[in-house]
C-alpha cells in the first residue's frame, strides 16, 4: 500500500511551501520521508530527495544524521509529547548543539538562552531550567521552534505546528514562524489541514489527496482560481457566505489508501467527473502560469470535453 | 419566542486535594455564568481550552454537578431534581460529544448504541424499537443495512451521525453539541453541519453549540457567548458581536482567526491582560449585546 505516491515538489531558499491535506492524505508521511524517519515496515520505495544538490536517499546514516537538525529540522505537531518530560528544556535545546555543533556545555547553555529569547520567551534565563510540564502549550511550541532553529538549518519542516493550540496562541506562533523565516532566510515546509493557516503563511501551496499532490501553485492562484475540483470543493465547503445557509459540502468521504477507486482518487466525489477520470490516475497538467493540477479537465487533448461549471458539488 | 433554558449564576469549583508536596487548591472552572436560550435557536458558546465552556455544557445536564446556581429548563430548576426526575428530564436534553472515536463503545454494534437510550427508558417493545432505530439511522443519513456494523467500520463522519442518532432517540427538544465537527476531516465537516441544520428545522430542535471554530459559529449560531477564564465576557446576536466586538478578549480572539483568503487584511489584536477588568459586570452595549467592560 502506498501512503504517498509519486509526490514531487520543490522548495526554494527563503520560501514557505504549504502542504494542505486531510487525514490520511500523506502529508505527514511526506515530511517524515524527507527526514528519512519513516518507521519500518514503512519505507521509501523510490524517488529522489535533492537537498542543496545532494540526494538524501543516497546518504549513509552518519551523513543523514548530520543533515537532520543542522540542515533540515522538524517541528512536531504535539508540543506535549515532542519534548522529553524528564529533562529541562534548556538541556534539550543544548543537546542538539552538543550533537551537531560539538559545542561546550557552557556555550550550549548560553546559546539555549539566546534561542529562548529569540522565540520571545520572557525571562529566558529562568525558563531554561524549567521542565516541559511547567510551560504552557504555546510556550512548549516556542521551545520546539527554538530547538529546530538551534543549528541554523536552512529548511524547517513544521508538521501541524499549531493544531493543538488555541487560536490566539496559534496566531502568535504563526507570526513567530514568519518572523524567524525572514530573519534567518529559512525555507519553511508547513504542513496543515487548515486552509486559513495556509492562506496566512504560505507562498506556494501543494494540495494533497489520497497520497498524491493533486495541485500546486502560488497561494493566491490556489485560492482565487483553484485548478483541481478537490481544491475548489474544499474552499467552497468552508463556512462563510450567508449565515444559516447550508454549506456546500463535498459528498462522500476520504477513500482508504488500501481501497482507492480506479483512476483519479477523487472521482467518486467529483462534480466534474467525465469519462477519462475512472481509467487512469491523471498526470500533472498546467492549470495556470505557475500552477499544476492532476485533473483531466486541464488536458489540452480533452478540450472538447464539457468543462463543467465551477458551481457547488452535490450536497449530502 | 420564549426561553427554553435559563442558566443563572452557575458556578463550578474543582478542588485539587492536598498532595505530599502541595496544599489543596480550588479552581473555579465556571464562575457565575448566566444566559438564556430561546426555543428553536442555536446558541453558541465559544472560548479557548480551559475557558469553562465544556464544563458549563456538562453542568446543564448535571453530567458534572455544579457547585451552585440554577438551570431552569421549561421553567423548572433541573438542579433541584431528584435522581429519577433528572433521568426523565434528560430524555428532553441530550448531548453529542466531540470525538466520535471515543464516544461510541467499540464493542457494541451501531444498532445497540442507538437503541440503548430506548432500552434504558423502557420505551417500546422489541419490534417497535427496531423500527425506531432504523428510522433514526435514515434520519441522520445512514443506511439501515449497516446497523449491525461496529463503530470502527464507519468513517469519522458516519460515527458522528451515529452519536447524533443516539442523542435523538428519545425525541429531545434540546441538544448540546460539544465540538460536534472538530474531530472530522474538513471535507466532511460541512456534511455534518448541514445535517445538524436540517434536523433542527425538521425536529424543531434547540441547540447549545460549543465550539472553538469561530468561523463555523458565525455561520450557524443566532447568538453567541464568549467565555474567558470561566466567565462570560461578551454575549449577543452573532452578527453584532462579530461586527463590533467590545471586550478586549473577544477582539483578540476574533482577530486571531486565520482567514482562508491570502488577500484578506490582517490586523492582529493582542490581548493586554491589563485591559481586562475581571470584576466588570456584563452591561448592554447594543440591542441584546452585552459585554463585561
Amino acid at each position: 500500500m502506498s501512503a504517498v505516491n509519486d509526490v514531487s515538489f520543490e522548495i526554494h531558499a527563503g520560501e514557505t511551501l504549504g502542504i494542505v491535506g486531510e487525514s490520511g492524505s500523506g502529508k505527514s508521511v511526506t515530511a517524515l520521508s524527507i527526514m528519512r524517519l519513516v518507521q519500518p515496515p514503512g519505507r521509501i520505495a523510490g524517488g529522489r530527495l535533492m537537498f542543496k544538490g545532494r540526494d538524501l536517499l543516497t546518504l549513509d546514516d552518519r551523513d543523514m544524521q548530520r543533515v537532520r537538525g543542522a540542515g533540515i529540522s522538524l517541528i512536531f505537531q504535539e508540543p506535549a509529547t515532542a519534548l522529553n518530560p524528564v529533562f529541562r528544556v534548556g538541556d534539550q535545546i543544548a543537546e542538539t548543539l552538543l550533537v551537531h555543533r560539538r559545542a561546550t556545555r557552557r556555550e550550549a547553555r548560553t546559546r539555549a538562552i539566546e534561542l529562548l529569547r529569540a522565540v520571545r520567551i520572557t525571562d529566558p534565563d529562568a525558563r531554561v531550567r524549567d521542565y516541559p510540564h511547567q510551560l504552557s502549550g504555546g510556550m512548549r511550541q516556542r521551545v520546539l521552534i527554538a530547538m529546530a532553529l538551534a543549528c541554523q538549518p536552512s529548511l524547517v519542516i513544521a508538521d501541524e505546528p499549531t493544531t493543538a493550540l488555541d487560536v490566539t496562541i496559534q496566531a502568535q506562533i504563526l507570526d513567530l514562524l514568519r518572523e524567524m523565516k525572514s530573519a534567518l532566510n529559512l525555507s519553511l515546509l508547513l504542513i496543515t489541514h487548515d486552509l486559513g493557516v495556509i492562506a496566512e503563511t504560505a507562498d506556494r501551496v501543494a494540495v494533497m489527496y489520497a497520497g498524491r499532490i493533486v495541485e500546486t501553485g502560488p497561494v493566491r492562484e490556489i485560492f482565487r482560481r483553484p485548478g483541481h475540483p478537490y481544491t475548489r470543493a474544499l474552499l467552497a465547503s468552508m463556512p462563510g457566505g450567508q449565515p444559516g445557509q447550508r454549506l456546500r459540502a463535498i459528498v462522500g468521504s476520504v477513500p482508504l489508501l488500501d481501497d482507492l477507486p480506479p483512476g483519479c482518487a477523487f472521482n467518486p466525489r467529483c462534480p466534474d467527473r467525465f469519462d477519462p477520470c475512472t481509467t487512469a490516475p491523471p498526470p500533472d497538467y498546467a492549470a495556470g502560469p505557475a500552477q499544476t493540477a492532476k485533473c483531466y479537465l486541464h488536458d489540452p487533448a480533452s478540450r472538447a470535453a464539457p468543462r463543467t461549471t465551477h458551481s457547488a458539488p452535490g450536497t449530502s | 419566542m420564549s426561553a427554553l433554558l435559563e442558566v443563572s449564576h452557575l458556578v463550578k469549583h474543582f478542588t485539587r486535594d492536598a498532595g505530599l508536596f502541595r496544599a489543596g487548591t480550588r479552581v473555579t472552572a465556571v464562575d457565575d455564568v448566566s444566559f438564556a436560550i430561546d426555543e428553536g435557536e442555536t446558541f453558541g458558546l465559544v472560548g479557548e481550552s480551559g475557558s469553562g465552556k465544556t464544563t458549563t455544557g456538562r453542568c446543564l445536564l448535571r453530567l458534572i454537578e455544579p457547585s451552585s446556581g440554577e438551570v431552569r429548563f421549561r421553567g423548572e430548576n433541573v438542579i433541584d431534581f431528584p435522581k429519577r426526575r433528572l433521568r426523565d428530564a434528560r430524555r428532553d436534553m441530550q448531548i453529542v460529544f466531540q470525538d466520535p472515536y471515543s464516544s461510541l463503545n467499540p464493542r457494541m454494534r451501531a444498532r445497540a448504541i442507538v437503541e440503548e437510550p430506548l432500552v434504558i427508558h423502557k420505551l417500546g417493545a422489541r419490534a417497535e424499537r427496531d423500527a425506531r432505530v432504523a428510522e433514526l439511522f435514515r434520519l441522520v443519513g445512514l443506511n439501515p443495512a449497516h446497523l449491525d456494523r461496529y463503530p470502527h467500520q464507519f468513517s469519522g463522519g458516519q460515527r458522528q451521525r451515529i452519536g447524533l442518532a443516539r442523542a435523538l432517540a428519545l425525541n429531545p427538544s434540546f441538544v448540546i453539541l460539544d465540538e460536534p465537527v472538530s474531530a472530522l476531516d474538513v471535507s466532511v465537516q460541512a456534511q455534518v453541519v448541514n445535517l445538524l441544520m436540517d434536523l433542527q428545522e425538521q425536529l424543531r430542535l434547540t441547540y447549545l453549540f460549543i465550539a472553538h471554530d469561530l468561523r463555523l459559529v458565525e455561520h450557524v449560531c443566532s447568538r453567541v457567548a464568549v467565555m474567558f477564564l470561566g466567565k462570560i465576557v461578551e454575549m449577543g446576536p452573532t452578527a453584532s458581536l462579530f461586527a463590533a466586538p467590545q471586550h478586549p478578549y473577544t477582539k483578540a480572539l476574533l482577530s486571531a482567526i486565520p482567514v482562508p483568503d491570502p488577500d484578506a487584511p490582517r490586523r492582529r489584536i493582542l490581548l493586554d491582560p491589563a485591559s481586562v477588568n475581571r470584576n466588570a459586570a456584563l452591561r448592554e452595549v447594543a440591542a441584546g449585546h452585552f459585554a463585561a467592560i
